[in-house]
């Protein structure tokens, strides 16, 4: 038996679907908030701040139990989608979104703040409307922040345990991701298949990281 | 000629901003005053960068900002140009791509200034493929202007362009703005707390003090109007006066320069016969002869005039108001005023030092 196979390609291709669906989400979601966080002077925003901040300290299993419960059919989410959402693949996106969520808001609210609202104001008065303004002048300079976003959303995703457990059991081929994979193994005393996971995570995690700060320090940012 | 009409009345934490303004839109108005007299958020609110809950503007024929209809275009449905005191380039694209932001933006049919043009007046050719931070910061200034000018503004606002740069690079970058407003026939509105910019720059000046219009007129008005004194005492009182080049007299190293019928020598200068040349009178410079004088002067400047107003400023001075065609003011002392017996009405002559006629460098 190779590694690869020890590997569990459907728990892998859950979990980066898994990650890159709540990336995708979390970057629609996450950038009209960054941006409302970063210019707002509402006397609201520490309390928004701390609410997205929350998932960093609070216990997945908390997060992952009350997700749970607004999920199942008589949770809220789940009246609205009629039917229970918990151990299925969508409740696992929605679940990751709330957990990822400062991973993603927090990098781009820094650099939103960065960029301030001059090279906004400037494209304003070349006739450029909001949309345009934030689309060819905003985004662009913020592209780091993007792109600190997008790796640490996703590498967090996919390191994600507790809630994943809580919220989507462990269904191969549905919910059961990489994370998973290697707490089955251990229960079950197959040390050197969790070990080969578990290698490739970390691996994979580290490499995440240091192109992120390799990114950080020399990404030019030139269109043309 | 069309006008502005601007009424902004607009509390801030700090203070309060309450403007009532209507003033020909054309030629270089600019506003000035001391920090925190509120140019920029004056600018700012004409550019609808700020929104006065209580606010009206008007320029020319069309309505900007009606609060009584709670109308209020938002900057990018003005046709204004607007430059700021940072050039604020867009650093992810090179010197042809910000110029060409704006330019792309605005309709073809609406596009009456080309790129060479802009490109020519400004002296950036050689900039284009440039990137912006290998620009140094008078180029950027000229880039931002430039990109400003592409989107063919009806208006352009122009906040202390030349606050940022050393005293070498203002020098160049003014002779740029005097020349593109010439060529292009765009009513400029100009912030500025900087004297010189002002004697070089300004057709018409409004005066602004702690959020309030204290004066408006055209440039000599203003200068010689004693709430200028009043509210910018510190700074050399003088009078602007627009001449024409009559002659050189290269052998002396003058050039005679005519002003209403009345002439004045100034160290040569390197401009055409026929040009107009802008120089400034200093107050201090200027000393008062009663009746003609038979008595032989090394003074080359001597100009008839008639004294409208006598202003106290001081305990020993006092400020004359001469009418030499245009506003001239002469500082005399008290003494010299009770000796000479002057009253408003009289006619004088006015002796001007030659060497106080240089336009000044912007500082």
């Amino acid at each position: 038996m190779g590694a690869l196979a020890d590997l569990d390609l459907s728990a892998l291709s859950v979990s980066v679907r898994l990650a890159a669906m709540t990336v995708i989400v979390l970057l629609m979601v996450g950038t009209p908030l960054a941006w409302w966080l970063a210019h707002t002077r509402s006397r609201f925003r520490p309390v928004v701040e701390a609410a997205v901040a929350l998932p960093i300290v609070l216990p997945p299993t908390v997060m992952g139990f009350y997700i749970l419960v607004a999920l199942g059919p008589y949770g809220p989410l789940g009246r609205i989608a009629d039917l229970s959402l918990a151990f299925t693949f969508t409740g696992l996106v929605i679940a990751s979104v709330f957990y990822s969520m400062p991973f993603v808001i927090q990098p781009l609210q820094n650099a939103f703040e960065a960029v301030g609202k001059a090279p906004l104001e400037a494209a304003w008065s070349l006739r450029a409307s909001k949309w345009d303004a934030f689309l060819t002048v905003i985004s662009p300079i913020a592209l780091r922040g993007y792109i600190s976003a997008i790796v640490l959303g996703f590498a967090h995703t996919l390191g994600e345990f507790g809630v994943v457990l809580m919220v989507g059991g462990s269904i191969p081929g549905q919910t059961r991701v990489l994370s998973t994979t290697i707490f089955e193994h251990v229960e079950v005393m197959e040390y050197s298949q969790a070990h080969t996971i578990s290698a490739f995570m970390l691996i994979f995690s580290f490499l995440v990281l240091l192109a992120v700060y390799i990114a950080n320090r020399r990404f030019p940012i030139h269109v043309s | 000629m069309s006008r502005l009409v601007a009424q902004f009345h607009v509390r801030y934490p700090t203070f309060q901003l309450s403007i009532d303004l209507d003033a020909p839109a054309s030629d270089i108005t600019v506003l000035f005053g001391p920090s925190g007299s509120g140019k920029t958020t004056l600018l700012r609110c004409l550019a609808g960068l700020e929104r006065a809950s209580d606010g009206f503007m008007q320029f020319g024929n069309d309505v900007w900002q009606d609060e009584k209809r709670g109308l209020c275009l938002p900057l990018y449905k003005r046709p204004i140009g607007y430059v700021f005191q940072e050039p604020r380039l867009f650093p992810h694209y090179n010197v042809r791509s910000n110029l060409l932001y704006g330019y792309k933006r605005i309709p073809v049919e609406e596009r009456r200034i080309a790129i060479e043009q802009v490109v020519d007046i400004l002296g950036i050719g050689h900039l284009l493929e440039r990137r912006i931070h290998k620009l140094s910061g008078g180029e950027q200034q000229r880039v931002a202007i430039g990109r400003a000018l592409l989107t063919s503004p009806k208006l352009l606002l122009l906040d202390e362009p030349l606050a940022s740069l050393d005293i070498q690079r203002k020098q160049e970058l003014v002779p740029f703005i005097k020349q593109l407003h010439k060529a292009l026939h765009i009513p400029v509105v100009y912030v500025s707390h900087a004297i010189n910019e002002i004697l070089q720059l300004a057709d018409r000046v409004v005066l602004l003090k702690e959020g309030k219009v204290v004066g408006i007129g055209a440039l000599n008005e203003v200068l010689t109007s004693p709430q200028f004194r009043r509210n910018l005492g510190s700074l050399r009182v003088g009078a602007v006066l627009d001449t024409r080049v009559a002659n050189h007299e290269s052998e002396y190293g003058l050039t005679r320069l005519e002003f209403k019928g009345q002439f004045l020598f100034i160290s040569l200068q390197p401009v055409s016969v026929g040009e107009s040349l802008r120089v400034h009178i200093l107050a201090s410079d200027v000393t008062l002869v009663v009746g003609q004088i038979d008595c032989p002067t090394s003074v080359l400047n001597i100009l008839e005039a008639t004294i409208l107003e006598i202003r106290e400023t001081d305990q020993s001075s006092v400020d004359v108001l001469l009418d030499i065609g245009a506003p001239l003011v002469a500082s005399i002392t008290r003494k010299s005023l009770v000796n000479l017996g002057l009253k408003p009405g009289q006619r004088v002559f006015a002796h001007i030092k030659a060497v106080a006629l240089n336009e000044e460098l912007v500082e």
